[in-house]
């Protein structure tokens, strides 16, 4: 209950430091939109190739667009050593970990909810099993990606080359997150007549029930000197 | 008798290969107020780090009123150089946020008052002064309040009326019988009010005696002390 508690009011901190510093928040949306704007540069004329592949345009936007929402939400920890004031308070780590991943986790759903609009347009891509499955897709892979991310960019937090280490560190590990998200996200574009949308999914929050676990009992490790 | 409030055991840090602090071990009593003073780079502020568990020792033990350091930070108070404020947030919402997760007493405005800051409480921390900063982390500190309380260079960035306010604030905490240890260059000016000062050398526990003997020329009282050790 206490664990609750403690991270509902660190993600409500997160929540009210990303509307105060909304700038930041819409850097990361137009990078992530700049990226499917360069994919619909590079894939050519080829409709058809463009619509096949625009789920994974809008994974792999989702994901370097999470390297700056994640970066930057470390960085105002590390800045005057915010977290260490947290952890002296004190607040547990896991509740840390709880409260930023899930603002971390909402950042990256925005991002890619202000994505699909530009998805239709650039790739004519449309969901055709619904709207919801989209969300849920969104949902999932975006809590696969935060949860790890949340972890790493911690670890590189306090390097002097975190900016390159964040990225070298978390997408080796969140690659078959990104895969099964792309299968998933795919099957509600072109359709899904064998039934595998639930299995992709199921793969999906497996990975988040692994990571979520793992951040939450790492998160000391990481954090605390 | 009862536990000690701080009791360092052969305490040592080290930093990438580096020992920051070595070999130290100090005994302070609650309610007593010990001035830790010494040269740049000498350690002071790597013990204070360590005595409030901020940084982990690479040697030896801390406990804080008995228990490992790590499991009373409840009971501690750090006032350190980087002063762990939310630029983005305003100083209100940087108290409000200590007090909904350390679970302290909602005195934010009287504590605004009293540090100087209720005209620019809802202000964004990043417009605020070095100074104006400082004041915000004393208002942190005096809602939680704790029975120990370490404050590194608390003078640092203050105008005179903030070292004023420093001194009224120190006899303050140890008017309630909490214990105060306090890092900084003002020996002259802090040995008028501790119990006792320490001083540390190049990592190590140089000198330690009664601070009445700081009170007149503080360094060559240091200098004197030290040789008849």
């Amino acid at each position: 209950m206490e664990l609750i508690l403690e991270s509902r009011a660190v993600l409500a901190k997160e929540l009210l430091h990303v509307w105060r510093a909304r700038a930041r928040l819409v850097a990361t949306g137009t990078f992530a939109l700049a990226t499917l704007l360069l994919f619909s540069f590079a894939g050519g004329l080829n409709d058809a190739a463009l619509r096949e592949n625009s789920a994974g345009y809008l994974w792999i936007g989702i994901l370097l667009a999470s390297t700056l929402a994640l970066g930057e939400g470390l960085r105002v920890e590390t800045e005057h050593n915010a977290i260490e004031m947290l952890l002296l308070l004190p607040v547990s780590p896991a509740a840390i970990f709880y409260g930023k991943a899930i603002g971390n986790l909402l950042v990256l759903l925005l991002v890619g909810i202000v994505m699909l609009p530009f998805l239709t347009v650039l790739f004519d891509a449309t969901p055709t099993e619904g709207v919801g499955p989209l969300l849920l897709c969104l949902f999932a892979g975006s809590a696969a990606i935060s949860a790890p991310g949340t972890l790493h960019a911690t670890l590189a937090a306090r390097a002097r080359s975190r900016d390159v280490l964040l990225p070298l560190l978390l997408f080796p590990l969140v690659i078959p997150c990104v895969v099964a998200a792309v299968q998933a996200t795919h099957l509600v574009y072109a359709g899904d007549p064998m039934d595998q949308l639930g299995s992709w999914l199921g793969v999906l929050f497996a990975f988040c029930v692994v990571h979520w676990s793992v951040g939450g009992l790492l998160y000391s490790r990481v954090v605390e000197d | 008798m009862p536990d000690p409030a701080i009791l360092a055991t052969a305490v040592g840090r080290r930093f990438a290969g580096r020992w920051a602090v070595r070999d130290v071990s100090l005994t302070v009593a609650q309610g007593e107020s010990v001035l830790v003073h010494g040269a740049n780079g000498s350690g002071k502020t790597t013990l204070l780090r360590v005595l409030a568990s901020a940084i982990s020792p690479t040697a030896g033990s801390v406990t804080v009123l008995g228990k490992p350091a790590i499991e009373a930070r409840s009971k501690v108070g750090l006032l350190s150089h980087a002063d762990g404020h939310y630029d983005e947030l305003s100083g209100r919402d940087n108290l409000e946020l200590a007090v909904k997760l350390g679970h302290l007493p909602d005195r934010i405005d009287a504590v605004l008052e009293r540090v100087g800051l209720a005209a620019r409480a809802g202000d964004a921390v990043r417009g605020y002064s070095a100074g104006m900063r400082k004041r915000l982390a004393f208002a942190r500190l005096l809602l939680k309040a704790p029975p120990v309380v370490l404050m590194d260079e608390p003078y640092a960035a203050l105008d005179p009326a903030g070292h004023q306010f420093v001194d009224e604030l120190c006899a303050e905490f140890s008017a309630q019988g909490a214990t105060v240890l306090i890092s900084t260059h003002q020996v002259g000016r802090v040995a008028q009010w501790c119990d006792r000062a320490i001083r540390m050398d190049q990592g190590r526990l140089g000198w330690s005696g009664d601070a009445s003997e700081l009170r007149t020329r503080p360094a060559d009282a240091v200098a004197a002390a030290e040789e008849r050790a």
